[in-house]
Parts: C-alpha cells; sequence; structure tokens
C-alpha cells in the first residue's frame, strides 16, 4: 500500500447520547477495493457509513479521501441506500441523467442534453434497463430499482461508490442476480465500493476485503459490561477474487470462513481481547489507547 | 349421511360481506340525495297548501321562477346578469386568495422544511398565525384594508396560508432524509436541491392542500363577502335574506356546492394528468 491509503480513518469516535456507537475506529482502505463491512444489527456500521459520506460528523477523528478530509455530501462519493435512492418524479433516464445535468451551468445543460441522454442510455444498456427508460421508479421491481439507483451513481464516476444495504429489500433469487450484476460491474470497473451489509454470506461472497466491525470484544478497559464501549473493527479478511459464481456459496473454504467470522462478530458470548484480533490484512491497522491495551 | 355446507353467499346490501355492485352502488349514492328532495318537496307542498304565501320553503316552480330571474334576465338598471356577476366576483376573490396563499405557502413552507435555521426563525410563527382565529380578525382587515377587494382576498389568505405553510413544511421534512443525501452526492447546490428536488415533489401535494383548504377558503370569502360587499354570491344570500327569499336563496348554496364540486374535480384531473407518478404512489 502506498503512502497515503486512498481511504482513511482514524481514531474515529461517535455516540448518539450518552451511548457510544463508534470506538476508536482505525481503517484504510486501498484504491479498487470492494470493501465489504459486515457486523450485528446496532453495532454502527450504517454509522459508520453515514460518517465516511458526510452525512454526519465523527465526534473526534479524522476521515479522508485521497488525503482530503470528507466532508458534507459530495460527488467524490457516490451513494446507494436500501430504498429511497430515486427520485419518484423523474423517468429512470432523467433520474440517471441528473447528475451531469447538475454539474453543468445552466447555459451549457440545454446545449449538452443530447449529449448526457446518450451517455445516459449508454449506462443503462449496461445495466440491463434500457427498455425502462422512459418508466418511473414506482413502475419498476426492487431490483430494477437498485440497478437504476447504481447506474445514477455510476455516471458522475465517483471515487468511491457506497452502498448501505442496497439489496437488503430485495427477495433472495433478485438479491443473488443483483450480487452477480455489482461483480460484473466491479471487474469491468474496477472502482472503489463500500458495501454495507448485515448478510455475512453477502459480504463473503461479494468482498475483495471484508471488515468485522462488531461491539463484542474485551479489552483492559475493565469488565465486559460497566464501560460504555462502541464497536470497533474486530477483523479484517482478505479474500482472493476470480470471477465469482453462485456455486462458491457452498464450497467448504466459504462455509468455514463465514462459520468464522460469524463467531468473531456476531456472537455476543464470544470475546476476544483486542490484542488478539485478527487484523493480519496487509492493509490493516490500527492505534489502540493506552487503557484499552496496558503493556502488562 | 353427509351434511353439504351451505353455499357461500354474498348479500347485494347488509351485513360486511355485501357486495353492491358498479350499479347498485349508483343507485345507493343517489337515495340520500332523493330522499332530501322528496322531504323538501312533501314539506313544501303541506306549508303551501296551508298558506299560498308560504316563504320558507318555497315550491320548486318559485325556484326556477327565481333562478330565470337572477340567473337569465339581465337586471334593469346596469343590464347585468346578476348571478353571473355574483359568480365571477366570489371566484376572483376566491382565486386570488387561494393562490396568493398557495404560493407563499408553499414558499414558506418549502424553506421552512428544508433549512433548519429557517425552521427555527419561522415555525413558532406560522403555528401562532394559524391558530388565529381569521374571522375574529376580519373587523381588523375591513378598518385598515378598506371595505373593497384587498381585504377579502386578504382573509382568505390569513386563513389557508398558515395552514398550506404547515403542511407543505410538514412534507418536506417526512421527504426521506437520503433523497437530500443522494442529491448532494450528484452534485446539486442547495438552489439546484430545492428546484430539482424538493419542489417538484411539492406541486401534487400543494394541489391536495388546496383542494382540502378550499372550504375554509369559501368560509371565509361569504363571511367577508356577507358583511362588506357590492356584489358576490355570499353578498346575494346575505342581502335577500332581508326579504326572506328563500326562493333565490337554496338555489345560491345549490350553486356554490357545485362550484366547489366543480372545482375540486379540476384539480383533481389535473393531479392526475401532470403527475401521474404521484397518482400512481410513487414514493420510492
Amino acid at each position: 500500500m502506498s503512502e497515503k491509503p486512498f481511504l482513511l480513518v482514524r481514531d474515529v469516535y461517535k455516540s448518539y447520547g450518552p451511548r457510544r456507537i463508534l470506538d476508536n475506529v482505525d481503517v484504510a482502505v486501498d484504491a479498487g477495493e470492494l470493501c465489504a463491512l459486515v457486523g450485528p444489527s446496532g453495532c454502527g456500521k450504517s454509522t459508520l457509513l453515514r460518517l465516511i459520506l458526510g452525512e454526519e460528523e465523527a465526534d473526534s477523528g479524522r476521515i479522508e479521501i485521497e488525503g482530503t478530509p470528507v466532508g458534507h455530501p459530495d460527488p467524490r462519493r457516490g451513494i446507494v441506500f436500501q430504498r429511497y435512492s430515486l427520485f419518484p418524479h423523474l423517468s429512470v433516464l432523467q433520474n440517471v441523467m441528473l447528475g451531469r445535468e447538475l454539474a453543468e451551468p445552466l447555459l451549457s445543460r440545454w446545449r449538452r442534453r443530447k449529449e448526457f441522454t446518450e451517455e445516459a442510455m449508454h449506462y443503462l444498456e449496461r445495466t440491463r434497463l434500457a427498455e425502462s427508460a422512459h418508466k418511473f421508479p414506482h413502475e419498476l421491481s426492487g431490483g430494477m430499482q437498485q440497478r437504476v439507483a447504481i447506474a445514477q451513481a455510476l455516471v458522475l464516476k465517483p471515487k468511491v461508490l457506497m452502498m448501505d444495504e442496497p439489496f437488503g429489500a430485495l427477495d433472495p433469487d433478485t438479491r443473488e442476480q443483483m450480487q452477480l450484476f455489482l461483480l460484473e460491474l466491479w471487474e469491468a470497473q474496477r472502482m472503489t465500493v463500500f458495501f454495507v451489509t448485515h448478510d455475512l454470506e453477502e459480504a463473503v461472497y461479494l468482498g475483495t476485503r471484508v471488515l468485522v466491525l462488531s461491539q463484542y470484544y474485551q479489552d483492559d478497559r475493565g469488565a465486559v459490561e460497566g464501560v460504555n464501549r462502541g464497536a470497533k473493527i474486530v477483523a479484517d479478511y482478505q479474500l482472493p477474487r476470480g470471477i465469482a459464481n453462485t456455486a462458491s456459496k457452498h464450497e467448504p473454504e466459504f462455509v468455514e470462513l463465514v462459520a468464522r467470522i460469524r463467531q468473531e462478530g456476531f456472537d455476543p458470548a464470544y470475546r476476544r481481547h483486542v490484542r488478539e484480533f485478527n487484523l493480519r490484512h496487509p492493509d490493516s491497522f490500527r492505534t489502540l489507547t493506552a487503557d484499552e491495551h496496558r503493556e502488562s | 349421511m353427509t351434511q353439504t355446507p351451505a353455499p357461500r353467499r354474498t348479500p347485494r346490501l347488509w351485513g360486511i360481506h355485501a357486495r353492491p355492485g358498479t350499479a347498485w352502488a349508483r343507485i345507493l349514492a343517489g337515495v340520500p340525495f332523493v330522499l332530501l328532495a322528496l322531504g323538501y318537496f312533501i314539506a313544501s307542498d303541506i306549508r303551501h297548501r296551508e298558506n299560498p304565501d308560504d316563504k320558507l320553503l318555497p315550491t320548486a316552480g318559485q325556484m326556477v321562477a327565481a333562478v330565470e330571474r337572477m340567473a337569465f334576465t339581465p337586471e334593469q338598471r346596469s343590464g347585468n346578469y346578476v348571478m353571473l356577476q355574483d359568480t365571477l366576483s366570489s371566484l376572483r376573490r376566491l382565486a386570488l386568495g387561494m393562490l396568493l396563499a398557495a404560493a407563499a405557502g408553499a414558499w414558506v413552507g418549502l424553506n421552512m422544511g428544508l433549512f433548519p435555521g429557517m425552521r427555527a426563525g419561522g415555525s413558532a410563527f406560522v403555528t401562532f398565525l394559524s391558530m388565529v382565529p381569521p374571522l375574529a380578525i376580519l373587523p381588523v382587515l375591513f378598518i385598515s384594508l378598506g371595505v373593497g377587494e384587498v381585504s377579502k382576498v386578504a382573509l382568505i389568505f390569513i386563513g389557508v396560508f398558515p395552514v398550506i405553510a404547515r403542511d407543505m413544511s410538514g412534507t418536506v421534512l417526512r421527504m426521506p432524509r437520503e433523497q437530500v443525501t443522494k442529491a448532494l452526492t450528484l452534485g446539486a447546490s442547495q438552489f439546484a436541491l430545492v428546484y430539482r428536488v424538493v419542489l417538484p415533489q411539492l406541486w401534487p401535494r400543494l394541489i391536495e392542500a388546496v383542494r382540502l383548504s378550499l372550504g375554509a377558503g369559501w368560509l371565509f370569502l361569504i363571511a367577508a363577502e356577507a358583511i362588506a360587499s357590492a356584489d358576490g354570491l355570499g353578498y346575494r344570500i346575505f342581502l335577500v335574506r332581508r326579504y326572506l327569499a328563500m326562493d333565490v336563496i337554496i338555489p345560491y348554496v345549490l350553486w356554490i356546492t357545485a362550484l366547489g364540486f366543480g372545482i375540486d374535480w379540476l384539480l383533481r384531473q389535473t393531479l392526475r394528468w401532470l403527475f401521474p407518478w404521484y397518482v400512481a404512489g410513487g414514493k420510492t
């Protein structure tokens, strides 16, 4: 990894009221990764995503993309939410064109309209949505809506595509198709993706890297209960990636890895000490405070 | 002996399983109207048998004659058709008041809903305004704005504006936060966010809000016309009340009702025509 990681999250804390959610979180992600963030529900995955996205601000710590601190949401980061990503009053084509139109000064917007339309149609063809270009979002199925949302976010070529449980509301079949679709797209473009999901199998299936965020761990701050502890990155896996296929979900290695991560991140009874986290990924780093880890 | 289950029967009218069907539903919808008319004309007939000069419940013939006189005979002095003149005056006031209230309400509501600073500054005041009973400040309007058109339009505006503003700001507040974030990641400026994303989604709700507050608009209009005016539907009703001219009042009330119904129908058609995605429940 280069000196400056592509995406850097360093010493980030975030609390909602008295409850600490993120507790000294450190993440470094290289460009071109399909980075999946998993964790039990309520662990703060979406909070971390919102901090990177700029929707919310960390209580302390640094979040940078290519060395520049992230500010409010901007076109450097594309986003696909589980729902509400599309604008209901715009047709599919208009939804996809919107990014280019907004970036263009008013005067030349009209002049370049044709060019934008062609470009948007190109994206729609690639996401196999060309026939639906003139439909409104409510006329599409959930899977198609999410494909439009992905095309809509990609048109502006964001540095990183953020996805917050994008397939969480889809039925299992559609979900599988969408996973394949995302992989194909990623293979073709090698864009950086930051993918948040609570579905462990989905994370392991998609990710070139799987980050596990969990509140189930222990450290030197004292007893398991009684300390206002938030979630940390408890494990960090690098995964080999060929052209994936659905069958690989049944291979023993896959099943075994999923089981291991489930124990590490999702089992409240299994609390590893911060010293023992599995953070062998080459990009992995972390800074512990003296309280969290006392040299004995 | 095996017992065959009773065949499933769907009643036409009674019970929760009833399925009236289209034709029956139409007939049933007409029943209360027919009953009302029937009751009225029977009562009217009884009274007229006792006293041919009864003014309280005019007969159909008397009302037709009154409509003939008000709507289809030019007034001797000015040559105007009185009912047409009244209708145009009233509709102009109503349209002006509602349009101004809708425009201002949408603008203020949008700003309050989208921008926390505007919300902090405006929401208490708009809530306060909405609590002021408009009819109670009608004298203030007459004193300060005179008894001309301005005060009547102002009354409709003051009565309807806070309702629309609050509805609009609520609508914007209920818009998913994701939409705003998404627009920002697509490079929208705050200006573009307002005019490309929020406002276009607000229009259909504005039409709905106007539909709902039209009843209130009519109330304020008629109240203002009743107190100080030289023409208008409300003015006419309160004028002829002095002569107990029920034969004029009843057709006028029916006419106002029909106008209200017609405007509502027009707005509903506009909604379906301009915002098909909204009518189809597009809430992606």
